[in-house]
Formats: C-alpha cells, sequence, structure tokens
C-alpha cells in the first residue's frame, strides 16, 4: 500500500514546496486489471476470441435450431423474431448457421496453426542444425513458396475429397516453408552462441542440445508465428468455402454461408452480412492477441512494426 | 551489373524447376484416389480407368514428368478435361481482366500505401500514426469478399456511383474500363495496402533515427526533402520486397474478388475449373500464376540495384 503511506505524511512535509524530483509512486497493477493495463491489445483480442469459442462450444445452446433443416416455405424470410438474422434460399436459420460456423473456423484455424507450427518446427531444426540437408530443403521450401497459398489450396482441394481434414491439409501445406524458414533462422543465430559451444565442449549429445538450448527459444517465435497463421487458415478457409473448393457445402461453415447467399446478395444482403462480420470479428481477434502477444514477446519487434 | 542480371536470372531456373515439380507431384502425394475424386461420386470404373489414362496416372511419375516438363517448357499446359480445349488457349481468352484488375490494384496501393506510411512514420505517435496502424490492423482481418461486397453495396448499390459488377475491355476506352475496375481494386488492395503501410511505417521509423537524417535536417533541408530524398529512398528496399511478396496475395485474392464483382477473369475460370473438376485446367492455372510470381520477384530482384547502389553481389 505505497500510496497510502505517502498520503499519510506528516502534515509541514506534505506542505512543502513542490520538489520536481520526487515523482508520485507508480501504481502497481496486479492480477487482470494488471494485465489488460500492460496488455490491452492482447487483452480484448483474448476476450473477443473467448466470446467466439464459448459460440461455438455452446452453439446448441444459444437458441439456435437445426442449421441443415429445410424449410421451403420459410425461405428468404427478412430477419425478424422467428429467424433472427433472417433464413436462406432453402428455409434455412441463418443465425443457426452462422453459429455452428464458428465451430469450423476456429476448428480449421487452430488445427492449422498447430499442425503448420508443428511441421515448420520439425523442418526448421532439421534444417538449421544439419547443414549437409540445410540447402536442399532451402531450395524446396523457396519453391514451395513461389506458389501462391491459395491457389496450391485449391489444386489440393482439387485431388482430394472435400472434407475439414482434407481443407486443414490444404491450408496447412502453403504455410510450412514461412514457419521452417522462421525456426531456421533462430537455430542459426542460436548455434553461434557461447553457451551452445559451451554445450557441445562439454560432451553435450545433438539432440540433447536440440531440446535443452535451442527448442525453448523457438517458443516466443514461434506462438506469435502460429496466432498469425490461426488468422490468414480462418480467413483461408472461408475463400476457399467461398469459391467452392472447401469445407463440404452441406456443412454450415462462415464461406459457404456466403456462397449460399451470393446469387442473392443484393436484394437480401443481410446472407452475407451476418456472417461477414462475425468471420471479421474472429480474425481482428485472433490477430490482435498476436500483435499483443508479440509486443509481451519480443520488445524489439513491437518498436520496429 | 550484368554479371549480377545474368545470375539472378539463372537463379530463377531451379525455383521453377521445383514449382512444376511440386504441382506435377500435387497428382501423385494427395490422399486417396485423384482420379476416382475427379471423375465424383456418380463415375461407372471405366470412367474413372479414362481419367486415370488422361491424367498419365497409369505411367511411371518419371516417365510423365519428364515428357510433362517438355511440354511445359515448349509452352503447351496440356488440354482441359472439360472443354477439350488447350489450357493456354482458355487462359489467353480470360488474361485480359485479370492482368487489368492486378495492375490496377498494384499502382492503387502503392500510390496510397507508401504515403500513409511515410505519414504515419514522420507523425509517429499521432492521431494519424494510430489510425493508419488501426487500419493495417483492419485491413488484416477482413476478407477481401467482405471488403468487396461492402463497397458494392454501399458505392454500386445505395449510392450508385459505380457499376455494382462487370468488366469492359480496355480496347472499349480508358474510363469504362476503369469505371468496373475501381470497386475490385479496392476491395482486393485493402489487405495489400495495409501490408505496404505497415513495412512502409517500419523502415521509415528505422530511416528516420539514422545519424545521416540528423544531419539533413542540421544542414536546413526542407522536410519534404528529408523524408522523401533521404529517408524514403534507404527505406526503398524493404518495401519494394514486401510490395513483391504480397503479389501472391493479389493472386490469390483476384480469384475471389471476379467472383464477387461478376468479372470473367481468370479467377471466374479457376472457379469454373473447380465445379467441373478440370484438374489440367487447373493445374496449368497454378503453375502459370506461379511462374509469373518467381518473375516478379526475379523483377524486384533486379531492380534492388537500381535502388540501392551498395548492392553488388
Amino acid at each position: 500500500m505505497s500510496h497510502d503511506a505517502t498520503r499519510a505524511l506528516p502534515a509541514d512535509l506534505a506542505a512543502a514546496p513542490d520538489l520536481p524530483d520526487i515523482l508520485p509512486p507508480v501504481r502497481e497493477r496486479h492480477g487482470l486489471a494488471g494485465f489488460v493495463w500492460h496488455h490491452p491489445t492482447m487483452a480484448i483480442g483474448m476476450a473477443m476470441l473467448g466470446v467466439m469459442l464459448f459460440i461455438a462450444v455452446f452453439a446448441p445452446l444459444l437458441g439456435t435450431v437445426d442449421p441443415t433443416a429445410l424449410a421451403p416455405i420459410k425461405r428468404n424470410r427478412e430477419p425478424g423474431a422467428e429467424f433472427w438474422f433472417g433464413s436462406d434460399a432453402f428455409g434455412r436459420d441463418i443465425y443457426s448457421r452462422v453459429l455452428y460456423g464458428a465451430r469450423v473456423s476456429l476448428l480449421v484455424g487452430f488445427a492449422v496453426a498447430f499442425l503448420a507450427s508443428l511441421i515448420g518446427l520439425f523442418i526448421g531444426l532439421v534444417s538449421g542444425y544439419i547443414r549437409t540437408l540445410d540447402n536442399i530443403i532451402m531450395r524446396v521450401m523457396d519453391g514451395l513458396m513461389s506458389i501462391p497459398g491459395i491457389l496450391l489450396a485449391v489444386a489440393l482441394m482439387a485431388l482430394t475429397r472435400a472434407s475439414v481434414e482434407n481443407v486443414i491439409m490444404a491450408i496447412t501445406i502453403p504455410q510450412i516453408p514461412q514457419v521452417s524458414r522462421l525456426v531456421r533462422g533462430v537455430v542459426l543465430s542460436l548455434r553461434e552462441q557461447p553457451y551452445v559451444d559451451a554445450a557441445i565442449a562439454a560432451g553435450t549429445s545433438t539432440p540433447r542440445i536440440i531440446l535443452r538450448h535451442i527448442l525453448p527459444n523457438t517458443v516466443a517465435p514461434l506462438t506469435v508465428q502460429a496466432t498469425f497463421i490461426c488468422g490468414s487458415a480462418i480467413i483461408v478457409e472461408s475463400i476457399l468455402s467461398f469459391i467452392g473448393a472447401g469445407t463440404p457445402p452441406i456443412i454450415p461453415s462462415w464461406g459457404n454461408i456466403m456462397a449460399d447467399g451470393r446469387t442473392l446478395w443484393q436484394v437480401k444482403p443481410y446472407i452475407i452480412f451476418f456472417p461477414a462480420i462475425f468471420l471479421s470479428l474472429t480474425v481482428l481477434a485472433v490477430n490482435l492477441l498476436g500483435d499483443g502477444l508479440r509486443d509481451a514477446l519480443d520488445p524489439r519487434m513491437a518498436k520496429r512494426l | 551489373m550484368l554479371g549480377y542480371i545474368f545470375r539472378r536470372v539463372l537463379a530463377t531456373i531451379p525455383v521453377m524447376a521445383f514449382v512444376a515439380l511440386f504441382v506435377f507431384s500435387l497428382l501423385y502425394i494427395a490422399p486417396g484416389d485423384p482420379a476416382a475424386v475427379i471423375a465424383g461420386e456418380q463415375a461407372s470404373p471405366e470412367d474413372v480407368e479414362k481419367i486415370r489414362r488422361n491424367l498419365g496416372l497409369d505411367r511411371p511419375f518419371l516417365v510423365r514428368f519428364t515428357e510433362w516438363s517438355g511440354q511445359i517448357i515448349r509452352g503447351d499446359l496440356g488440354i482441359s478435361m472439360f472443354t477439350g480445349l488447350p489450357v493456354t488457349e482458355l487462359i489467353r481468352q480470360r488474361i485480359e481482366p485479370t492482368l487489368s484488375l492486378m495492375i490496377v490494384t498494384l499502382i492503387l496501393a502503392i500510390v496510397v500505401a507508401v504515403p500513409i506510411g511515410v505519414l504515419a512514420a514522420w507523425k509517429s505517435g499521432s492521431w494519424i500514426d494510430r489510425a493508419v496502424m488501426t487500419f493495417a490492423v483492419i485491413g488484416f482481418s477482413v476478407p477481401v469478399f467482405v471488403v468487396g461486397y461492402l463497397l458494392a453495396y454501399v458505392f454500386a448499390l445505395q449510392l450508385d456511383w459505380l457499376p455494382v459488377q462487370g468488366y469492359t475491355p480496355f480496347a472499349k476506352g480508358l474510363w469504362p474500363w476503369l469505371e468496373n475496375l475501381i470497386l475490385p481494386a479496392i476491395a482486393l488492395g485493402f489487405v495489400y495496402i495495409a501490408l505496404i503501410a505497415r513495412i512502409t511505417r517500419s523502415t521509415m521509423l528505422e530511416v528516420l533515427s539514422q545519424d545521416y537524417i540528423r544531419t539533413a535536417r542540421a544542414k536546413g533541408l526542407g522536410e519534404r526533402g528529408v523524408l522523401f530524398l533521404h529517408a524514403l529512398k534507404n527505406a526503398a528496399v524493404p518495401i519494394v520486397t514486401v510490395i513483391g511478396i504480397g503479389v501472391a496475395l493479389l493472386i490469390g485474392g483476384a480469384v475471389v474478388t471476379e467472383s464477387v464483382f461478376a468479372i470473367p477473369g481468370l479467377g471466374r475460370l479457376t472457379i469454373d475449373a473447380i465445379v467441373r473438376r478440370d484438374y489440367p485446367l487447373i493445374q496449368g492455372i497454378v503453375l502459370m500464376f506461379s511462374f509469373i510470381y518467381v518473375l516478379v520477384n526475379l523483377v524486384i530482384d533486379l531492380l534492388y540495384t537500381v535502388l540501392d547502389p551498395r548492392i553488388r553481389y
């Protein structure tokens, strides 16, 4: 309670002429309030993402009906008491579809972020530590990076059956080169560090050096990168679904709902409007979280970007 | 100089070879049986066999790859399965709207993003800076088709300032051509502008803290001279690099933008190819765009020597 102590100073001292070099004590903030105060972007991002996660998990309990139930008599209704977000050309409830859509987007986002980080981490470690493989791996990654990500995903989806698993795979592959480059960069700079030399001199085995001395240092940059991958994966999934190369049309995903609304959008813009808002807010939440994480984990990066 | 150009051009050959190898291998590494997937649910075993032969999946990988690479080098991207026409012919028919859209977007993005990035760095910490950074975060978060529909709804449907959709060939005049491209270009350029503005701001911030900027100010150079002659020139290399990398965003985004604004370009062709499961066509489009992307980045590599005379390899 340092600020209480200041107030309790003797009256004559408190009334003394201004002493500009004595600053008021810094108010320390602890707990949740402290976290929000020090990392506002991360807190906003986490809160928004938390709401979306809640919606995804508890979609059946939030006043929804079966998102795939057809009701031809009630098609194309405006938003109102029965259909909060209106109904589409098949009479399906857009509110329910949008809420269930959160499941697909978040699942794809998290799965791609996790898989791309894991595979990229492995390739990056191998490439950074085994010099003989480095050149060939990096050339392959350059080649992979030269294929625009969405087109590569489209090509992969054209060759596989439409399913959420295949969408995850098709979005993950184009993300791998960036992660492996990032990890490789970290490894290359770390292996020049004196403490790694010391570990080698002490006779530590290579796997142990990687595990104990290299791997922990990749965690911070990798977490930040994974967050941004999650955001971009959610966008790519919606794009793939929108152009008909993504999640099977029967599953309500935000891209699919928007694709359904495409033909009628000039008269029924709300079919596209509602999933668009949810999609944008989710990606915004993930990106804010990523920005906040980057600022917190790497202050030097924060100043530069 | 010539040696550098020659080496750079030469260095793109292995990259292009890897791209071709990778695009070709997709048929073999895709899980499941691609021939059965392409044939569809109701296909008879004979149909699947026909498609397998058509794709060359009945012959060994290396034989087929050598044959295919030979075709690619001669500029033959194969035959579309649905239309029976050469893929190059189909691409040629549809390339004008897509290239127009991409070029207009590229120009728009650079013209908008670089000045706002410079301004944000110059007035770092001010409300302008915060506004630009907020825009950058939003730009990364709102997908291209959301921006597209929003723009079309407000500026075409409600205000009726610009056409809702469609495309007019360049041959019919500059304004009719441009009129149809303004909204799609803003939509497609949104994330690209955010990307370029952000990198411009961060590089400019770094350059502006250098000693020679203080010297330039000390010798009485005006702010405009400091910003554009000294600072921006030295910040050019990272900015131009990101402009090149971002072309991948333009390519992917063009497919979606064309769908929103009903532009009959390569995006439309891609979507039709997806619906008809016309794999040779998809493969040809992916390969062509990847080569364009590699070439754009080659041009940017070569620009480095012009932008920064210190670069000599």
